[in-house]
Formats: C-alpha cells, sequence, structure tokens
C-alpha cells in the first residue's frame, strides 16, 4: 500500500499539526501553514483533524496510487486530475490500484494539502510527523518529497464502502489581503510614525517567502533606537521588523527566539489566510481589539468543530 | 519585588518580561517561573520558552483568559526565594581545539594577543550558564566568557559550520549542535553528539544548567569518534 511520486513539485513536505513541547530548546513548531485546509482534508477522508498530511507550495505533486484509496486535496487550487480527469477540491475521491493523480500550478494561494484515508504510514519523532528541513527531522525521511519516494499508507480503503464527503469551496486568496493583528511585543521600539506607516500603507510579499517567513517589501518601519533587542521569544504571526526596516511575518518553521523587535502578531484566525499569499500578493494590516481576536478565534473553532460533526455524523 | 510587564504576542501567547539585562538572579527568577508553570499543570497552557529575561508563554485564550494566566504569574512569581547556592548541572564537553578542527585559532590569537595555550586555558576554565536555547535546536547562548577572549564575528560568515563546532562571536561563545551557517569564529570541535532527535531526550541539556569544555588531543578526538563514546557526561556539583 503506497504512493509513488512521479514528480514532487518544488516544495512537498508532510505535516501535522506541528512539534510541541521542546520550543524551549530551539525546536521550531513546524506544521501545517494553513492549519484550517489540512484540518478539513482530513476531516474529508474521515481522519483525525491532525494527522500527516502532504503539504504542496506553489504547485502540485504527480504521484501514482498502487492501492484503491479515498484522498481529498484542499487549500489553494493547483488543477489536479485523476487520470487526466479535473477532479473538485474539498470533497472525498476515490481513488484505484494504478491511478495517477496529476496536479499543476496554484491558480490562486500558495499551498494546497493532500490527505489519504488512514494517513501515511511515517514515524512519529518527538511527537509529530511534521518535517522539520534545517534538522533534517520528521517526515519523509527528513526532507522534501523526491521524484521516486514511496510513501507508505496505513490502509487501503476500497471506495465502495466510503460515503461522499464534500464541503463548500471556500474564496481563494485574493490578491490584497486585511491581516488582522495586535500590536506587541515591542511596538514601543517605533516611532508615530513607523506604527502609521505600518498600518496604512500596502505591503508586497515577495519571492524571498518561505514555512520560516513571509517577507514584505515596502514602507520602511521607522524605529526609535533600532531594532535590537535581547532575544526574546517569537510567536507564530509575529511581525518581526529586521534593520531593513521591512516586516517578516514569522510563520510555522521561524527561529523560536531572535534578536530583533517585533511590531505587532497576526491573530489566529488569520494565520491560515497568511499563509496562502504568494509573491506579488498586497497585505494591509490592522488591528482589532484583544477581544475581538479571541471572538474571531472562538467562531474558527466552533466553525471546525462543526465541520467535523458534519463529517463524522452526516448532520 | 522588581515588577514584570507583560507583552502581547499575539492572541495565543504573552511574553512576561523582567529588567532588559543579562543576570544570573533574572534569569534564575525565569527558571523558576517556567518550572512552576509545569509542575502547577495550568490548564490552557501549552508550553514555555525561556529567554535571557523574558518568558514567553504559549496558551490557549479560549480554555485560559489572558487575564486568569497573568494571575498565575504573579501568583507564582510571589513564592520567589533565591537561591543561588542550590546544586548546578554541568556537562563535560570534550572539545579539541587544534589543527583542522579550530580553523580561526589563529585569527583569535592575533585578535586577542594571547597565545594559543592562553585562549584554551581562558576557554576551558569556567563554567558556562546556559541562559536560553534558540536559533537553533540546542544551541545554548552561555554566559560567563573571559573577556580577553572576545573577538568579532566573522566579516564574511561560513555557509556551513560543522556540528560540534565550537566559536567565540563577540562577547560570547557558544557550540553548534548541528550543521548550520553560521558567523563565529571556531576554535575548537566537540566529538559529542549534542543532538539526536531519536534519542529520548534529543537535547540533554537545558537552560539554568552549565557547561564546561575539556580540552581533549586530536588522537583523543578520533578515539571517542570510533569507539562511539559520543554522550556527553553530566555531573552535579
Amino acid at each position: 500500500m503506497k504512493m509513488t511520486i512521479l514528480s514532487p513539485g518544488p516544495l512537498s513536505t508532510i505535516q501535522d499539526e506541528g512539534r510541541f513541547g521542546a520550543m524551549g530548546k530551539g525546536f521550531s513548531p513546524g506544521g501545517a501553514m494553513d492549519p484550517i485546509a489540512m484540518k478539513l482534508a482530513n476531516l474529508l477522508v474521515g481522519n483525525a483533524p491532525g494527522m500527516g498530511v502532504i503539504e504542496m507550495t506553489m504547485a502540485g505533486i504527480t504521484a501514482r496510487f498502487d492501492c484503491d484509496s479515498v484522498i481529498a486535496l484542499t487549500g489553494a487550487d493547483m488543477s489536479a486530475r485523476r487520470n487526466g480527469v479535473p477532479i473538485e477540491r474539498y470533497r472525498s475521491i476515490a481513488v484505484h490500484a494504478g491511478d495517477t493523480l496529476t496536479m499543476g500550478a496554484a491558480l490562486h494561494g500558495m499551498r494546497a494539502y493532500l490527505a489519504v484515508t488512514g494517513g501515511f504510514d511515517l514515524p512519529v519523532v518527538m511527537g509529530s510527523v511534521s518535517t522539520n528541513l534545517k534538522c533534517g527531522l520528521g517526515g519523509f525521511r527528513g526532507r522534501k518529497l523526491q521524484r521516486g519516494d514511496e510513501l507508505p499508507l496505513n490502509q487501503s480503503v476500497p471506495a465502495s464502502v466510503f460515503g461522499e464527503r464534500r464541503l463548500a469551496i471556500p474564496d481563494s486568496c485574493p490578491d490584497v489581503v486585511t491581516l488582522r493583528v495586535l500590536l506587541g511585543p515591542q511596538d514601543d521600539a517605533f516611532t508615530e510614525r513607523g506604527i502609521a506607516a505600518f498600518l496604512s500603507s500596502e505591503y508586497t510579499v515577495t519571492g524571498q517567502s518561505d514555512r520560516m517567513g513571509i517577507r514584505l517589501s515596502g514602507e520602511r518601519i521607522e524605529s526609535k533606537h533600532g531594532v535590537d533587542i535581547l532575544s526574546d521569544g517569537i510567536a507564530t504571526g509575529s511581525i518581526q521588523i529586521p534593520a531593513s526596516g521591512t516586516p517578516i511575518i514569522m510563520m510555522a518553521d521561524r527561529q523560536t527566539t531572535g534578536g530583533y523587535a517585533k511590531i505587532a502578531a497576526v491573530i489566529s484566525a488569520d494565520l491560515s489566510l497568511a499563509a496562502q499569499v504568494r509573491p506579488g500578493t498586497r497585505i494591509r494590516f490592522v488591528t482589532v481589539p484583544e477581544q475581538e481576536a479571541i471572538r474571531l478565534r472562538r467562531e474558527m473553532e466552533k466553525k471546525m468543530k462543526q465541520r467535523e460533526y458534519e463529517m463524522l455524523y452526516g448532520i | 519585588m522588581e515588577q514584570v510587564s507583560f507583552l502581547t504576542c499575539g492572541d495565543c501567547a504573552v511574553t512576561v518580561a523582567f529588567p532588559q539585562e543579562i543576570r544570573e538572579e533574572t534569569n534564575r527568577r525565569i527558571r523558576f517561573l517556567a518550572a512552576r508553570i509545569q509542575s502547577a499543570g495550568i490548564h490552557g497552557v501549552q508550553e514555555t520558552v525561556p529567554t535571557f529575561c523574558s518568558l514567553t508563554v504559549y496558551y490557549d485564550p479560549l480554555v485560559l483568559p489572558r487575564k486568569k494566566l497573568e494571575h498565575h504569574i504573579l501568583r507564582l512569581l510571589g513564592s520567589y526565594r533565591d537561591n543561588a547556592s542550590a546544586q548546578k548541572r554541568v556537562f563535560r564537553i570534550p572539545v579539541c581545539y587544534e589543527g583542522d578542527f579550530a580553523p580561526d585559532m589563529e585569527d583569535v590569537c592575533r585578535l586577542t594577543g594571547l597565545t594559543r595555550q592562553q585562549v584554551i586555558a581562558l576557554h576551558s576554565s569556567v563554567d558556562y550558564l546556559i541562559y536560553m536555547l534558540g536559533f537553533l535546536p540546542g544551541f545554548p547562548y552561555l554566559g560567563g566568557m573571559d573577556p580577553r577572549l572576545e573577538a568579532p564575528r566573522l566579516e564574511c560568515p561560513r555557509t556551513r559550520i560543522p556540528p560540534g563546532a565550537v566559536g567565540i562571536g563577540g562577547k560570547q561563545t557558544g557550540i553548534y549542535p548541528l550543521a548550520s551557517p553560521g558567523g563565529w569564529r571556531l576554535i575548537g570541535r566537540t566529538p559529542a553528539v549534542l543532538y539526536d532527535p531519536h534519542r529520548e531526550n534529543p537535547i540533554v541539556y537545558e537552560a539554568g544548567d552549565y557547561i564546561r569544555f575539556c580540552p581533549i588531543t586530536p588522537e583523543e578526538f578520533q578515539r571517542l569518534v570510533e569507539s562511539g563514546e559520543t554522550d556527553i557526561r553530566e555531573e552535579t556539583v
């Protein structure tokens, strides 16, 4: 029972919810950049929401199945086809032994997720199957997928026993994105003018962005006395301002600590949206009150729970 | 007690900031807080990251409101009693300061005006406090280096530093647990395996422990590698 990678795409890795509990020792949490898309892919194939899936960046994989299975694709639209015939995202898709899945470049958005029923049979390292590229840890042999890799599947499921599941396809990531932020932890390191620039101008995502950080170009953010601080913790979504003055949104593979001031952090309910921006996407930042961020998080979690019940019990 | 402040890091983390200075006493207070948060098993707290003068606490605001978390933290800090004479855990790390293991030794001697023997003696005579781990898994930010050993970082950082390399960067010294780019001047290398993801404990030391570098010869380095004696020794003093 396996899936053979015929073409890996530019950056395809196994990711789950992330590796927690060792950030204090310097391990990045990693995990899916777009956790909502990752969880929905799993739910569509009957998995627990946090199982390992394939995260594909900019363009997808081509792969062949040697057994019957059920798969689902979520996140960015990469024009997937099964044996040459287009297949939809956000629904369960039966594949048969010998079938080929072909994917192309992302039409909108940046990252797509592929889940298979029962998940991939990969070793759990420090509580997670997420690939940590810097350490060569987890995932499939600690690295990105390559041509010829044979990913072992935990089970084969004949499509006939699996009722079809589908979800509404969410809106694609737009060309101009508004990300909601809470100021801090070091917003006081910046001048009024710097903060005004951050909140009123438009930033553009650059090609240097990766799973560690989304690097932006645009108006420089002026600091009072430089941006060096004694290294402190970097939370997911933190917006770091290095000496260049242009922001970096720190994401899943970020360093756990760092010595640059952080002006703000993207709220947790907007991290999945941040994960889908691509080079050229324009970003605006707006502040929201902390209570609003928590309300939005509650809404996000509630929606996920509802989806989980829908998928599991058909209600 | 000195005041702490709570800095917002999005809606799921808060940084407890202590006075912004590198002091052992402050660092002890931070580690005390991290340990107490863990042992208290506060529902909704996920994990903590200690640094020089702060502790970042990750939590779920839907389970634990921030005000309540802050209240817990202040209560735990209130029970702090400094104990500088407590036992310390020291990890002895064998380091070969010679030949190819020390590509920047000559430069460090030139920059510091010290002989090779003096550099080795000064560098290996201190129990260095691990203030924090970051940058890479298990990369220790050490305090206590003799100021006579200060040497500026390389103008052009290396693209690959091998695992186990020991270096000096400005006022700091440290050791690379895994291969990485880096700009520190390399004065030695350990055969010890500092990072092994398949060990039950991939990084054995933690913030608050001490590291002592013990000079070995190239022959000893070779012997340790060949015999597989690459664990680091720990002692309590």
